[in-house]
């Protein structure tokens, strides 16, 4: 008995080693993901958020075509950064709606004349109620709606250059 | 040529590290005792070596060398000399260079220094600090080399962390590697003992200065760092349970408890085992500690390095260390001989109450620091353990803790009587005994945790100078003053930890200027907002004025500040110190009403916290300034003899 007990710390150390080398082959992504994937999106009506264009309802994601809903701020500066690889999608065909978070039109306006306007449609998310619905937890945030309106596919943080063939697959999956 | 020669340097220190550990394996294996001056030259130009070449990194980022990929990717011209120097080390390459500088630089002291150690004893914990130093050679040359060259060279570098860029944090990391470090020797020591089966008193009296030593920088830098999470993340709080301040704690866990089983081994001949192992657990948390921080595998809100393949590494580094130390533990310790024996009600009794009770809570941060990575092996399911867990099971234990360190140093070696004891432990019950009565007529309602807290505080305030009592106070040896500070430093932070849990007052308002809010005994008026500039990144810096009374108002400046290299926000939280606590202001977002959101906390008597761990370091330091006198006074006296 004496002679097993010594190898005790040793079991415990062999545990220890056991899990974190699980932890490190295996390394979670530290990210919060919305429950809502796989869900259809959830109902809302928001006023535009930029003269000239239309609001937003979750109604406009049932056209049939997989789309992208693209949450962001004039105040965030990874939407900045964002803001030409959103052009580029556009450009390469990519519907993109938007809700603006805790917005002014004039803000908006000002953020989309300096950074570009990729956007259809853009709603006006003044306190954050959407955004949280929709199982959001930051800005920038894009999810991939397919055409009936349900979502397909969550990107946290700001899309960049090398982003794009994960976003165009995804798109192409929820065809 | 710096960066190379920089390179040069840590090449040449790793190929004496080899040297060093194989011709201290071939001494101990042939019992030739008289090699032990070729291993002590060979550990001291090793250490020299590894710090000339550190030399060169503090050199490269003074001189803000864009070339060199660490200084380019960590620093930036225009910032503050304080910040270029300490960026050396604040990054990962940078600071595992500083880690294995010490490790050389502590093996160099020992060869240099320790003389009471049987040789081969000695010679066996050169080669096992070798055999340490060779892993983080190699983790440096081959996976996370410092001065790689970047071609072309940029203009200019992408700054340091701005949550770093704080005095206090310039040194936090240095101080706590000393104590990481430190307790590298111990476990070198602990290591040569079980090769060479000479685990004595004489051991133990080697390893104890480094104990102490490691014991007192890790008490210091747990203590900064609490006090730097407390004003630089805005929070408020001074102890959160991250993991990355457990990966502190835990060693100083363990090294506490070693610190005091080394005394009843250096002095008693007791607790042979008990010592060793704890030398290597302390050692083992340490790099666990290192290993959690560095490898990114727990969430963290300050985890800094974070990357899987240097997790790798380290953690190989672990197997064979730590893995291989406990080995050696399990085969050799059964062929020590036991030390002498002791009754439980004895002083050596409560220290080993102490041993156990400390690595209960060693045991216990363990699997709570761990717990949500083993779930998520087992289940995949992800959670987290939060200050809930940790104060419930952690708190109570402590507590306890503390009742035995009244007890303790009242008690005589070898056995005492437990009647006489007691009569011994009058005066602190008595002072228990009035604190209760006081709290309870003053505030009946804190809550069960700071109130025993308050109660056992002043237990330990009046227990930890009772060994003073009676006795001549210049003549009392200094190591004895050493053990009453640290002790009475513990009843102050726990004074302060307790008061400002039980009687905090809080607000949080979203606030106009022009407004004024009641926090404590403090009216706070906002009077103004206005932007500020510091050199490399602009704030919004609010003005509060608080008044206590009809005393002269306390100008508050908090601010939120944009760093533009990288784009961060900091809040840098207002804090004034008065005589009896902190008003402690963090000036937030601004609602889409317009309104600012203000933080305002009141903290009675929270600097008490940072007050004790000051002095439970010094304390120590007191102690260690005594046992090298002590030796002095000796070694002088065979001298004469």
């Amino acid at each position: 008995m004496r002679r097993a007990s010594l190898w005790l710390p040793f079991a415990i150390f062999v545990i220890f080693f056991g899990v974190v080398t699980y932890g490190l082959i295996k390394p979670s992504d530290h990210v919060i993901t919305s429950k809502m994937i796989g869900k259809p999106l959830p109902q809302f009506a928001l006023q535009p958020a930029h003269d000239g264009q239309a609001g937003l309802t979750n109604g406009a994601f049932s056209g049939g075509q997989p789309r992208l809903l693209n949450i962001f701020a004039s105040w965030c500066i990874p939407c900045i950064a964002e803001a030409p690889v959103l052009m580029q999608l556009k450009s390469m065909g990519v519907e993109i709606d938007a809700i603006a978070i805790r917005d002014k039109p004039e803000d908006v306006a000002r953020f989309l004349e300096r950074n570009g306007n990729p956007y259809t449609r853009i709603g006006s998310d003044t306190v954050g109620k959407v955004q949280i619905s929709l199982g959001s937890s930051g800005v920038p945030e894009t999810f991939v709606i397919d055409g009936k309106g349900i979502i397909r596919h969550q990107h946290i943080g700001d899309i960049r250059a090398d982003d794009i063939p994960e976003i165009m697959q995804a798109l192409e999956a929820a065809k | 040529m710096i960066a190379e020669a920089g390179l040069g340097l840590l090449w040449i220190a790793a190929a004496l590290a080899i040297m060093q550990l194989g011709l201290g394996w071939v001494a101990v294996a042939r019992g030739r005792d008289e090699q032990i001056s070729g291993v002590r030259a060979i550990a001291v130009a090793q250490g020299i070596l590894v710090t000339l070449s550190f030399l060169a990194l503090i050199l490269l980022f003074l001189r803000s060398d864009m070339s060199v990929a660490l200084v380019a990717a960590n620093s930036h011209s225009a910032k503050p000399w304080l910040y270029k120097f300490a960026g050396t080390w604040g990054n990962h390459e940078g600071s595992m260079l500083l880690w294995v500088t010490i490790l050389g630089a502590a093996g160099s002291a020992v060869a240099l220094f320790e003389r009471s150690l049987k040789a081969s004893t000695l010679i066996a914990t050169l080669a096992a600090q070798a055999a340490l130093s060779i892993g983080f050679y190699a983790f440096l040359l081959f996976s996370s080399n410092p001065f790689t060259r970047l071609v072309p060279a940029p203009a200019d570098g992408q700054g340091l962390n701005p949550l770093l860029q704080d005095p206090g944090l310039a040194f936090h990391p240095p101080t706590l590697y000393f104590g990481y470090v430190g307790m590298s020797v111990a476990f070198s020591f602990a290591v040569g003992a079980l090769v060479t089966r000479d685990v004595d008193p004489a051991f133990a009296r080697a390893m104890r200065p480094w104990v102490l030593g490691a014991w007192i920088f890790l008490t210091l830098g747990i203590t900064a760092g609490s006090y730097w999470a407390y004003y630089e993340l805005g929070w408020g709080g001074w102890w959160f349970w991250d993991p990355v301040e457990n990966a502190s704690l835990m060693p100083w866990l363990a090294t506490t408890a070693l610190l005091h089983s080394v005394t009843v081994l250096a002095t008693r001949d007791g607790l042979r085992a008990w010592t060793v192992m704890l030398a290597v657990v302390a050692f083992s948390m340490s790099m666990v500690g290192t290993f959690l921080v560095r490898s990114g595998i727990l969430t963290s809100v300050h985890s800094f390095a974070v990357d899987p393949t240097r997790g790798s590494f380290l953690l190989a580094l672990l197997a064979i260390y730590i893995g291989g130390a406990m080995t050696l533990f399990a085969l050799r310790i059964g062929t020590v001989r036991e030390g002498s024996q002791f009754d439980l009600v004895s002083r050596e009794g409560a220290l080993v109450v102490n041993n156990l009770l400390l690595s209960a809570i060693l045991g216990i941060v363990f699997v709570g620091t761990l717990y949500p990575l083993g779930v998520e092996a087992v289940t995949g399911e992800k959670l987290s353990v939060g200050p809930p867990y940790f104060n419930a099971t952690a708190g109570p234990i402590t507590l306890f803790l503390v009742l035995v360190m009244i007890a303790g140093p009242l008690m005589r070696w070898r056995r005492d009587r437990l009647a006489v004891v007691v009569q011994r432990l009058a005066i602190p019950i008595l002072a228990i005994a009035v604190a209760l009565l006081v709290l309870v007529l003053v505030s009946p309602d804190i809550g069960i945790l700071p109130f025993m807290g308050l109660l056992l505080a002043g237990g330990v305030a009046l227990g930890s100078l009772a060994p003073l009592w009676g006795r001549n106070l210049r003549r009392t040896p200094l190591f004895t003053w050493g053990m009453v500070v640290a002790h009475f430093g513990v009843a102050v932070s726990l004074a302060g930890m307790a008061s400002e849990t039980g009687f905090i007052k809080e607000v949080l308002i979203a606030s106009n200027v022009g407004e004024s809010h009641r926090v404590g005994p403090y009216d706070v008026k906002f009077a103004g907002l206005d932007p500020v500039a510091g050199p490399n990144w602009t704030a919004l810096e609010a003005t509060l004025e608080a008044r206590r009374g009809n005393g002269e108002p306390l100008i508050l400046k908090p601010q939120s500040r944009m760093f533009s290299n990288p784009p961060t926000e900091t809040n840098e939280a207002a804090i004034r110190t008065v005589l009896d606590g902190q008003l402690y202001l963090v000036l937030g977002k601004q609602e889409p009403s317009g309104r600012w959101q203000l933080r305002m906390w009141w903290k009675p008597f929270v600097t008490l916290i940072w007050l004790g761990g000051g002095m439970i370091a010094f304390g120590g330091f007191l102690a260690l300034v005594g046992r090298f006198r002590r030796d002095r006074l000796s070694g002088r006296g065979r001298a004469i003899a």
